[in-house]
């Protein structure tokens, strides 16, 4: 039976930028915004009953839509979620919302691109989520680097053409690797169906190239550590929708690229190579946490308390004894959880700078100082998400990284030990770069004129405060959807395909 | 004693038969009428290539046949180039016609020419005989000669044109040799005869492959493909930039055609000789091509060495037909050889088209510079420059990617895993240029603020080209069946 629920999630967007992009020029600015927001919200709202009727106690796929689309190579429309990727639909859909408000006035050229732009965006992400088919996984993958593109390289800060073409042949670099290894697996089993892939028997040679494939297209996109460096300049040069999009979304695209490909269709692989990963992973967590300590720049720090971030994610991944080849549902959960939050406190944190950009035009830490005497309001929503960022307890950092590091000390004491340091790393780098900016004397006359935020930001920030400490609090909404999925995707892993 | 002389079938020479009458009735017309009625004179050109598909698609029973003493075949796969070829002229007069006229280069010579190159093409299409081939090679290439060397009193384009004309003698020559030697071991120049002699292992191995050397070598400059491409970018570059449009075009389906009958209906047997000769240019091709073009601050140029690259993807596709033997794979790689051919047209003349669109009298649009700020100038044409360009770097959803994801499945397919990985390699590489236009477009401002006045048919075909690449992009499926069906029917 075909349900009509993914793909209303992927084209509502989609459509809804097209007609965003009819309204012309800027004349039209005033029409193109509440369209934007009609679609955006439009987009949530068909991505609802994904929720709702989601059956948690089911392992299989759910809202499954399957149409012939290329006969030629058996290449279905073939759609499908489950309990791993049903949640980023959602997070995508509600980030997407924020996007277009947090640039309500602030975009004042070529508004109706840049909203068309961002739904084109969320609508290619849902499709990534929700494909079931290798080639309409790829299309979608590669297609979401275009709007990317046009958004760093147009609304970008001075270096954005550097920083967009160094973004799309990073990225691009990766997947072709990956389309490769699509088509070598077409060719052994004769369907391009990931379904299919997963039952495939192979031997341990392929499955180590297959998983160094994907692990280039996946790991570039995370980005692990030592292929990150396209992020910083991404993060810095990209407007704040940009940004926020690209740290909240995109880089989950890459760990859930783990999770649909690498694990289940190379298992072996993915236990021969989980010393590895789990290596790189903690370079990524310790080291970029003390590179994010000396930035100067405000978006870079993220940037890189992101590429940290992310370190746990696909730590909690790899976390796969050996002799059990059982993976940590703890570190798998841990990392999904830490996932969805730091797509909430991430894409807060971008949207805190962006406002602060907004009025000053400056992103380095020097330029400020003493905010919290002019913009009160604002202090203290930055204050709330900058705690999050360090995993402060009951807020929705703490939740994925306390998992993630009880599932480490259970795997080995020393991997729990490094990643713990994160704790402390990551509060340094964040308050102390909080209180530079926010505490002290007003630092310069500009810091002086500064205007508290207005409705629309305290909206946005309310919100996604909201968000966060309502996951920290009360994570089981969370975790229930995920739990059937996960165990049966280690259990999976776990049974040799040799 | 003299055979009496029968009436060959001219049932499927309709189409040519035709095309010919008409290139002389408008050259009649125009001598009549004189200079203020050259819209009839395009407006006939049109009507003409119109005609032609409608007796194409009338004549088309899509059986093989064969007619003038075996030297003109009629079978699926001319229809469906011959539609193609009608189909691509059609759209470069549309596109050429306002830059003709303001440059006061659209003469009656420039249709009728054009009309005979067509006609040329369409020889080549249906060849079934070493000298049907050579004739149509001929007519079209002379005419294109001509046409590349048109505007006179521009140095640049009469060099072209020479280079033109002495590369293109040359390669004629070669193939030619190439031609002989086949007959000197085969005892024949029927295609199909050919094939039997080979299938027959009769014929005096040395030889063939001698003069099998000189075929590929003649196919391979006018492919243009590694290390036979040296004319490609000076003559992009040199010929006004509808004829550039014009030669990037029609007469690489054409191109397609003569290398189809000559090595895949002829000489199949010989397979094992000309793959490897085919492979190494293929992959020269995608990794010179590509490489050459970032250097390049001339689109036209540019476009030149991006279609080296592209003609060697098509190379690539060809070749991997024969590595295993069974006739599914060998279709499979056919047919993507041939759908490359189409998406590389559709792209090619939507590229060109848009430099056209972008000039007007007194300004020749063709360097990087150019494109600057188009975003602003005009949205919509930006956004069709887009489609191409991403398009030919093979991102979906574009015509471009399901071309490559073809191709490079044939290659794995055959065990050619590491030639995959170079090209998709070098696709990489290709990329960066491609989106450096796509930069310039939209990360820049405009260095030109004139206005678009091009006229209402060209905005539409162009609009609709560039819809097609998406469209194609979105819906591969007919296309594909489509040059499918035509090579199974005919091939096999």
């Amino acid at each position: 039976m075909n349900s009509s629920l993914l793909s209303l999630a992927i084209w509502t967007p989609i459509i809804g930028a097209i007609i965003v992009l009819m309204t012309g020029d800027d004349r039209n600015a005033r029409i193109a915004r509440p369209l934007a927001l009609i679609s955006a919200i439009a987009g949530l709202l068909v991505t609802i009953p994904l929720y709702t009727g989601f059956d948690n106690a089911a392992s299989g796929m759910q809202f499954v839509e399957q149409y012939a689309w290329i006969k030629r190579f058996y290449i279905n429309y073939h759609l499908g979620v489950d309990g791993i990727s049903v949640l980023f639909i959602l997070l995508n859909s509600f980030i997407t919302i924020f996007v277009v408000i947090a640039a309500w006035e602030v975009v004042e050229t070529k508004v109706a691109q840049y909203m068309a732009a961002f739904l084109m965006m969320s609508g290619l992400i849902n499709g990534i989520f929700s494909a079931l088919d290798g080639v309409l996984f790829y299309v979608f993958f590669e297609a979401s680097l275009i709007p990317m593109y046009i958004i760093i390289g147009v609304w970008g800060g001075p270096n954005r053409v550097y920083a967009a073409i160094k973004f799309f042949l990073y990225t691009l670099l990766g997947s072709l690797l990956m389309l490769i290894a699509l088509i070598y697996l077409f060719l052994s089993s004769g369907s391009f169906s990931i379904l299919d892939w997963h039952q495939l028997k192979i031997g341990m040679g392929p499955q180590i190239y297959l998983f160094l494939a994907f692990l280039i297209a996946f790991a570039v996109k995370v980005p692990m550590w030592p292929v990150h460096t396209w992020l910083p300049d991404a993060h810095v040069e990209a407007p704040t929708g940009g940004s926020v999009v690209l740290a909240a979304i995109a880089l989950k695209l890459g760990a859930y690229g783990f999770l649909r490909f690498s694990l289940p269709i190379a298992p072996d692989a993915s236990v021969y190579f989980a010393p590895m990963m789990i290596t790189l992973s903690l370079i990524a967590v310790v080291y970029i946490g003390f590179v994010a300590l000396v930035q100067q720049d405000m978006k870079k720090l993220v940037a890189y308390s992101s590429i940290s971030h992310m370190g746990f994610v696909t730590l909690g991944f790899f976390m796969i004894d050996s002799t059990t080849r059982m993976g940590s549902t703890l570190g798998v959960e841990g990392a999904l959880v830490q996932m969805i939050s730091h797509g909430f406190v991430s894409g807060a944190m971008f949207l805190c700078i962006g406002v602060m950009y907004d009025r000053m035009h400056s992103r380095q830490i020097a330029d400020y100082g003493g905010v919290v005497n002019t913009m009160p309001k604002f202090a203290a929503f930055f204050l709330l998400f900058a705690m999050a960022n360090s995993g402060l307890p009951a807020t929705s950092g703490f939740v994925g990284e306390f998992m993630v590091i009880l599932g480490a000390v259970k795997f080995n004491f020393w991997v729990g030990f490094l990643a713990a340091t994160t704790l402390i790393v990551g509060a340094a780098y964040t308050l102390w770069m909080y209180k530079r900016v926010i505490f002290g004397e007003v630092a310069n006359p500009h810091v002086a004129e500064l205007t508290d935020i207005n409705c629309r930001e305290f909206l946005i920030l309310g919100v996604l405060a909201i968000a966060v400490l309502a996951m920290g609090l009360y994570p089981y909404p969370f975790t229930d959807v995920m739990h059937v999925s996960v165990d049966n995707l280690l259990k999976h892993v776990a049974v040799s395909k040799l | 004693m003299l055979n009496e002389f029968v009436l060959p079938n001219l049932a499927p020479v309709y189409p040519e038969l035709f095309l010919l009458t008409m290139a002389c009735v408008i050259l009649m017309v125009d001598v009549i009428m004189g200079a203020a009625y050259r819209g009839l004179v395009a407006a006939l050109s049109l009507l003409t290539l119109f005609g032609c598909a409608v007796l194409t698609a009338l004549t088309a029973t899509g059986e093989t046949t064969l007619t003038f003493s075996n030297m003109f075949v009629d079978d699926a796969f001319a229809d469906l180039l011959k539609m193609l070829v009608y189909g691509a002229v059609a759209t470069v007069l549309v596109y050429s016609r306002r830059y003709m006229r303001d440059r006061g280069l659209d003469k009656a010579e420039y249709y009728v020419l054009m009309l005979l190159a067509t006609l040329g093409m369409m020889v080549m299409i249906s060849a079934n005989h070493f000298l049907t081939v050579y004739l149509g090679l001929e007519l079209m290439s002379l005419s294109i000669y001509a046409l590349v060397a048109m505007d006179r009193d521009s140095a640049r384009s009469t060099e072209a044109a020479m280079k033109y004309f002495i590369l293109g003698a040359l390669a004629s020559g070669l193939l030619l040799y190439g031609m002989s030697m086949m007959y000197g071991a085969t005892g024949t120049l029927e295609i199909n005869g050919v094939l039997q002699a080979l299938a027959m292992g009769q014929a005096n191995g040395v030889i063939l492959v001698f003069g099998l050397v000189f075929l590929v070598s003649g196919l391979a400059f006018k492919l243009g493909v590694v290390p036979f491409h040296m004319w490609v970018p000076d003559v992009y570059h040199g010929a006004t930039t509808p004829m550039t449009l014009f030669i990037s075009t029609a007469p690489k389906i054409a191109t397609f055609a003569m290398v189809m009958r000559l090595l895949v209906f002829g000489t199949i047997p010989l397979a094992e000789q000309w793959q490897p000769m085919l492979l190494t240019m293929a992959v020269l091709s995608i990794i010179i091509g590509n490489l050459a073009a970032i250097a390049q601050t001339n689109i036209k140029r540019m476009l030149a060495y991006s279609g080296i690259s592209h003609m060697g993807f098509m190379l690539l596709a060809l070749t991997t037909g024969v590595f295993n033997g069974h006739a599914a794979l060998a279709l499979e790689a056919y047919t993507s050889a041939l759908y490359y051919v189409v998406a590389y047209v559709l792209m090619s003349l939507a590229s060109f088209g848009m430099l056209l669109l972008l000039s007007r009298a007194g300004y020749e649009v063709e360097t990087l510079e150019d494109m600057k700020g188009l975003n602003q100038r005009s949205p919509w044409y930006a956004a069709v420059m887009m489609f191409v360009m991403f398009s030919m770097a093979g991102i979906p959803f574009f015509v471009g990617f399901f071309a490559k994801l073809s191709v490079l499945l044939s290659t794995v397919a055959a065990g050619l895993v590491w030639v995959a990985v170079v090209a998709v390699a070098f696709s990489l590489v290709g990329a960066f240029y491609y989106l450096r236009v796509v930069k310039n477009m939209y990360f820049d401002a405009p260095s030109d603020v004139a206005p678009i006045t091009a006229s209402r048919d060209m905005r539409v075909l162009l609009s609709l080209n560039g819809i097609a690449i998406a469209a194609f992009g979105l819906f591969p499926q007919w296309l594909m069946d489509l040059c499918q069906e035509a090579l199974a029917r005919s091939l096999f």
